[in-house]
C-alpha cells in the first residue's frame, strides 16, 4: 500500500480514537522520563484533557453521515457515535474521581500506570463500538479486557486486589475463548469476518445443519459476552473484582466496561443473528431465541437484587446492583422493540451519572477510614447534609423513583417490552418486582445515611476534593435534569441519530 | 387553554422548601413559622378555585398542557403517539380533594409544631409530600399521576423513619415495601395501557379502551382488560387499604408522628379511593360492573373486620387505625353499589373521613404531647383535667360513628342507601358494622375521658394557643357538611351523573 492510498482514507473519522491513542503514548513516555518526585496527578489531568478533546472531536463528527474506512472494519454510524459519547463522558468522570483517589496502601507508585491503562481500556471500548468486523471487535474487546485485568490488580500489595485480578484474568480468558470459538463457527460458515458481508450471506441460508451450527455459535458468543456484562450465571467474578479493585477501577468496570459489553453484544447479535432465518424461513434466529435471553435477563435481575440484600460491603453491594442493572438492560435487548436503541442508550446515560455519582461518594466515605462496611455511611446526614442529599438522589435514581433519570430509563424499557407483540408481560413484571426488592438495600443505605448516628459519635466534616466535587455536582444535576426533562436527551437522540437506521446499512 | 393556576397551586410549597433550605438549622421558631406559612398559598389558591367554581367559573378553564416528553419518534404515524404531556386539570371530585388536601396540610403543619427536633428537614419533606398529594389529584395522565404518587412515597418513608416512635424504622420499611409493590403493580397497568394505546391521557383512554375493536394501537382482549382492572384494584387496594392488604397501615398509624398520620389517614389513604373511582370506574366501567359484588363484599369485610378488631385494642391509636380500615369499607360499599347514591356516598365518606380522622389524630397529638402515652389503660379521667379537649374528642368520635348532623352520617347513609337498593342482604350484614362502630368508639373515648386515672397527671393544661385552630376548623367543616351537604354535592353533580344512575 503506498502513501497515496493510505492518505486517501478519511482518517478524520477516527479522530477521537487517535486523540486517545496519542495521549496514551505521551502519558507512557512522560511517566517513564519524568523525575520520581513529580506528582503523577499531572498525568491524570492530561488524560482528562485528552478525553475532553476526544469528546469535542466526536461532537464535530456528529453531523457526519455514515462513513467507513479500512474496508468497512471501522464504521462511524449513529450507533457508534451515540455509544462512544457515553463511553467518553463516563471515562471523563471516572478520571476525575481517580485523580482524587488516595488509599491507605498508596496507589502513588503506580498512579501513572493507572491513567494510561485506563486510556487503553477506553480505546478498546471505542474501537468496539465502531467496528464492522469480527477481527476489530475482538481486538477492541481484548484491548479493553487486558487493560482491565491489570487495573484490577493495581493495588499490588493488597491481597484482595491480587485475588480479584487473578480471578478476573482466568474468568475473562475462558469467556474470551468461548466467544472466539463461537466466532470461528460463524467464520467457517460464512467465510468472512465482515459483519455486513456475513449478514448478507446468512440471509439466504437454508440448510438446517448450518442453522443448527449457527445456533451453537449464537449460544457460545452470547455466553462469552455475558461474562463481560456480568449477567447471571456468569457473574461470579464481579463481586470479588469490584471489592478488590481500587474504587476508581471499580467505577470504570461498572460503567465503561459494562457499556462496552452491551455495545459488542448488540453489534454482534443484531448484525449477525438477526439475519439468520430459522427453519420456518420467516422469524430471524435472534427473535426465535428471545426466550433464552429473556430467561437470563430475569435470572440476572432477581439474583442480582436478592443477593445484594445480604451484602454489608458497599462495593460488593454495588457489584450486585450493577449485575441487576445489566439485567434491566437485557430486558430491553430481549424485547427488540423499535425503541431498543433509544431505551438502552438512555438507560446507560442515566446509569453513567447515577452510578458514578454514587461511586464518587463511596470513594469519599470509604477512603478516609479504609473500611467499606455500609455502617461507614451512618450519620453522613449530620456530618455533611449536602453529600447526604446528593447520595439520596443517586440512590433514588438507581432504585428508579420518579423525578430522577433512572425512572425515565426504566419507563422506556417497560414501554419497549410491552410494545412488541406478543408483549413480554412476565419479563416486565419480573423487572418491576426486582425493582421493589432493590428498594430494601437501596433504602438500607439511605437509612444509614439519614437515620443512624455515627458509630464513633464524632461529627467531623467531610472534606471534598475539587475533582470529586465536580463529579458529584455534574452527576446530581444530570440525574435530576434528565428525570424532570428527559425530552432534552430524547431530542438529542432523535435529531442526531435518526433512529439508528444506518446500523445495518 | 393554558393557565398556570394549577401549576402554581401544586408547586407553591416548593417556594417554602427553597426558603427553608436557606434558613439556619437551629432557628426553631423561624423554621416552624415558615413551615406553616408555606402551606398557606396552596390553601388560598385552592379555596379561591372552589369559590370561583361556586361563582360559576368553568372548571375546564383551569386545565393546562405543555409538551413534556416523547418516547421515540413516531410522528410519521400520529403526531401524539407515545408522547407524554405535562397536563393538569380538575373536575368536581378532584377540586374537593385539592381543597381537602391543602386545608389538612395547613392544619397538619400547625400540628407539627409539636415536633421536637430537626425541624428543617421535617418541614422540607412535609412540603414535598404536599406537592405529591396535590399533584396526584390534578394529574391528567397516568404517567404524571404515577410520578406524583411515588413522590408521596419518599417523604413519607423519611418522615416515618426519622420522626416516628419506637418501631419507626420497621414501620417505614413496611410502608415502603407494601406501597412499593402497590405502585409497581400500578406501573405495570399504566405501561400496558400506554404500550397498547400510545397515550396515557385519562380522558382519551376512557374513550379508546371502551371503544371496541380497532380503536387501540394493539388489540386488547377482554381478559386483558379484566386482568388490568384486577391489578388496579390490588394496587389501590394496598393504598386504601382493603383487607388483607392492610397490615402496613396499622404500623404507620401507630409509629408515625400524629401530624403525619393526619395527612396519611386524611389524604394518602384516599388516593386509593380516588384512583378506584377515577381509573377503575372511568377506564374500565364494564369490568367494574362485573366485579361490583366482589367490591361490595370486600367493603363489608373491611367494615366488620375493622370494627371488631378496633373493639379489643388497648392503644387508642390502634383503635383509630382499625376504625380507618372500617370506614374505608364504607367507601368500598358505596362503590360496590355503583349507583348514584352509592358513589356519592363513597366520595362523601372520602372527604368526611379525611376531616374526622385528621381531627382525632390531632387530638391524639395533643394528648401525647402532655402524657407521652396513648395506652387506654394508662389514661383516664381527662374530662376533669382537660374538659375542652375531651369535649372535642367526644365530638370527633360522634362524627365518626355517624351522628346525624355531622358529616359521617351523611356519607354512611348515602353509601348504605345505594347498597340497599342493589344488594339488600349484604347491606343488612354491613349495617351491623355501624353498630359496632358506635360501640368501640364510645368505649375508647369514655375510657379516656371518664373513669379512674391509673397514674397521677398533675398540671396538665387544656388546649392552648395554636392548638385551637385545627380543632375549630375541622369540627366546623364536619358540622357544615353534616348540616348542609350541598357544599360537597354541588361540585359532584356532573361526575356522579356521568358514572352512576
Amino acid at each position: 500500500m503506498d502513501l497515496e492510498t493510505l492518505l486517501s482514507f478519511d482518517w478524520g473519522l477516527m479522530a477521537p480514537e487517535f486523540i486517545i491513542l496519542i495521549a496514551t503514548v505521551i502519558l507512557t513516555l512522560l511517566d517513564l522520563f519524568l523525575p520520581k518526585k513529580v506528582d503523577r496527578k499531572l498525568l491524570g489531568w492530561l488524560g482528562f484533557a485528552s478525553v475532553l478533546l476526544a469528546i469535542a472531536a466526536l461532537t464535530g463528527l456528529l453531523d457526519n453521515p455514515l462513513g467507513s474506512i479500512l474496508h468497512d472494519t471501522f464504521r462511524l454510524d449513529a450507533f457508534a457515535k451515540a455509544f462512544k459519547l457515553l463511553l467518553l463522558v463516563g471515562s471523563a468522570l471516572v478520571l476525575l474521581l481517580a485523580i482524587d483517589y488516595e488509599s491507605k496502601e498508596g496507589l502513588t507508585e503506580y498512579r501513572g500506570e493507572f491513567y494510561y491503562l485506563f486510556l487503553t481500556g477506553l480505546l478498546g471500548a471505542m474501537i468496539m463500538s465502531s467496528s464492522g468486523d469480527l477481527i476489530t471487535l475482538f481486538v477492541g474487546l481484548e484491548t479493553l479486557s487486558i487493560s482491565s485485568y491489570i487495573l484490577a490488580g493495581l493495588r499490588k500489595k493488597n491481597l484482595k486486589s491480587n485475588e480479584s485480578a487473578m480471578k478476573y484474568v482466568i474468568n475473562g480468558s475462558i469467556s474470551t475463548a468461548i466467544t472466539l470459538f463461537g466466532m470461528s463457527y460463524l467464520y467457517g460458515i460464512t467465510g468472512s469476518t465482515n459483519l455486513k458481508e456475513m449478514s448478507d450471506m446468512l440471509m439466504s441460508i437454508s440448510d438446517s445443519q448450518h442453522i443448527y451450527l449457527l445456533g451453537l455459535a449464537f449460544f457460545m458468543v452470547f455466553v462469552g459476552l455475558s461474562f463481560k456484562l456480568a449477567s447471571v450465571p456468569f457473574h461470579m467474578w464481579a463481586p470479588d473484582v469490584y471489592e478488590g479493585a481500587a474504587t476508581p477501577v471499580t467505577a470504570f468496570l461498572s460503567v465503561v466496561s459494562k457499556i462496552a459489553g452491551f455495545v459488542i453484544l448488540i453489534r454482534v447479535m443484531v448484525s449477525i443473528f438477526a439475519s439468520v432465518p430459522m427453519e420456518d424461513g420467516t422469524t430471524p434466529m435472534l427473535f426465535a431465541l428471545q426466550d433464552f435471553i429473556g430467561f437470563l435477563a430475569a435470572v440476572t435481575m432477581i439474583l442480582g437484587n436478592v443477593v445484594a440484600l445480604r451484602q454489608r460491603n458497599i462495593k460488593r453491594m454495588f457489584a450486585y446492583s450493577s449485575i441487576a442493572h445489566a439485567g434491566y438492560l437485557l430486558v430491553a435487548f430481549t424485547a427488540m422493540s423499535y425503541v431498543m436503541f433509544d431505551s438502552i442508550w438512555f438507560y446507560m446515560l442515566a446509569y453513567v451519572f447515577m452510578n458514578l455519582g454514587a461511586f464518587a461518594i463511596i470513594q469519599l466515605v470509604t477512603m478516609k477510614t479504609g473500611s467499606e462496611d455500609i455502617s461507614e455511611f451512618a450519620g453522613l446526614y449530620r456530618r455533611s447534609p449536602i453529600l447526604a442529599v446528593t447520595m439520596g438522589v443517586f440512590i433514588l435514581s438507581l432504585a428508579g423513583i420518579p423525578g430522577t433519570a433512572g425512572f425515565i430509563g426504566k419507563l422506556n424499557i417497560f414501554l419497549g417490552a410491552l410494545m412488541v407483540n406478543p408483549s413480554h408481560y412476565v419479563l416486565a413484571s419480573i423487572m418491576i418486582g426486582a425493582t421493589v426488592i432493590s428498594y430494601f438495600y437501596y433504602f438500607g443505605i439511605l437509612s444509614q445515611v439519614f437515620f443512624r448516628p455515627t458509630a464513633t459519635g464524632e461529627e467531623t466534616k467531610v472534606k471534598v476534593p475539587v475533582g470529586t466535587t465536580v463529579v458529584i455536582i455534574l452527576c446530581a444535576a444530570a440525574t435530576i435534569l434528565f428525570g424532570v426533562m428527559p425530552q432534552l436527551a430524547f431530542d438529542f437522540l432523535q435529531t442526531n441519530f435518526e433512529q439508528f437506521i444506518d446500523f445495518m446499512g | 387553554m393554558n393557565s398556570y393556576y394549577l401549576s402554581l397551586l401544586v408547586f407553591s410549597p416548593l417556594l417554602g422548601i427553597v426558603l427553608l433550605a436557606l434558613m439556619p438549622k437551629s432557628n426553631e421558631k423561624g423554621l416552624k413559622m415558615l413551615g406553616v406559612l408555606a402551606t398557606l398559598p396552596a390553601t388560598i389558591l385552592a379555596l379561591l378555585a372552589y369559590f370561583s367554581y361556586l361563582g360559576g367559573k368553568d372548571l375546564a378553564s383551569f386545565s393546562e398542557q405543555v409538551n413534556w416528553m416523547r418516547f421515540s419518534d413516531f410522528s410519521a404515524i400520529h403526531a401524539n403517539l407515545f408522547t407524554v404531556k405535562y397536563e393538569l386539570g380538575i373536575d368536581g371530585f378532584s377540586l374537593l380533594m385539592i381543597v381537602l388536601t391543602s386545608v389538612l396540610a395547613t392544619l397538619a403543619a400547625i400540628a407539627s409544631l409539636h415536633i421536637k427536633n430537626e425541624w428543617k428537614g421535617y418541614y422540607m419533606l412535609f412540603l414535598l409530600l404536599e406537592i405529591g398529594m396535590l399533584g396526584v389529584f390534578t394529574a391528567q395522565n397516568l404517567i404524571l399521576f404515577f410520578i406524583f404518587f411515588e413522590i408521596t412515597l419518599i417523604p413519607m418513608f423519611f418522615l416515618i423513619g426519622k420522626w416516628g416512635y419506637f418501631n419507626k424504622e420497621k414501620a417505614a420499611y413496611s410502608f415502603l415495601i407494601y406501597n412499593g409493590l402497590g405502585s409497581a403493580i400500578l406501573l405495570i397497568v399504566i405501561m400496558v395501557l400506554f404500550a397498547k394505546t400510545g397515550t396515557t391521557n385519562i380522558e382519551t383512554l376512557k374513550v379508546l379502551v371502551n371503544g371496541g375493536e380497532g380503536q387501540t394501537l394493539a388489540a386488547m382482549s377482554e381478559s386483558l382488560k379484566m386482568g388490568l382492572f384486577i391489578a388496579l384494584l390490588i394496587a389501590f387496594g394496598v393504598k386504601l387499604p382493603i383487607f388483607p392488604l392492610h397490615s402496613w397501615m396499622l404500623r404507620v398509624h401507630v409509629e408515625a408522628p400524629p401530624s403525619i398520620v393526619m395527612l396519611h389517614s386524611g389524604i394518602l389513604l384516599k388516593i386509593g379511593a380516588f384512583g378506584l373511582i377515577r381509573f377503575g370506574m372511568g377506564i374500565f366501567p364494564e369490568q367494574f360492573e362485573t366485579l361490583a359484588v366482589l367490591i361490595a363484599i370486600l367493603g363489608v369485610i373491611n367494615l366488620l373486620y375493622g370494627a371488631f378488631l378496633a373493639f379489643i385494642q388497648t392503644d387508642f391509636k390502634m383503635v383509630l387505625a382499625y376504625s380507618s380500615i372500617s370506614h374505608m369499607g364504607i367507601v368500598l360499599i358505596g362503590l360496590g353499589a355503583s349507583n348514584e347514591a352509592g358513589v356519592q356516598g363513597a366520595i362523601f365518606q372520602v372527604v368526611s373521613h379525611g376531616l374526622i380522622s385528621a381531627l382525632l389524630f390531632f387530638l391524639v397529638s395533643v394528648l401525647y404531647e402532655r402524657v407521652q402515652t396513648t395506652q387506654m389503660n394508662e389514661l383516664g379521667g381527662f374530662a376533669k383535667s382537660m374538659p375542652i379537649a375531651s369535649g372535642f374528642l367526644l365530638a370527633g368520635a360522634m362524627a365518626s360513628l355517624g351522628l346525624p348532623g355531622m358529616s359521617g352520617f351523611v356519607s354512611e347513609f348515602m353509601a348504605f342507601l345505594g347498597l340497599f337498593k342493589e344488594m339488600p342482604i349484604l347491606a343488612a350484614i354491613g349495617a351491623l358494622g355501624i353498630i359496632m362502630t358506635a360501640v368501640y368508639l364510645l368505649r375508647a373515648v369514655l375510657s379516656i375521658t371518664y373513669g379512674q386515672a391509673n397514674r397521677e397527671y398533675a398540671g396538665i393544661r387544656d388546649l392552648r394557643s395554636f392548638e385551637w385552630a385545627p380543632v375549630l376548623v375541622l369540627i366546623g367543616l364536619i358540622i357544615l357538611i353534616g348540616v348542609y351537604p350541598a357544599v360537597l354535592s354541588q361540585p359532584l353533580e356532573n361526575i356522579v351523573l356521568g358514572i352512576g344512575g
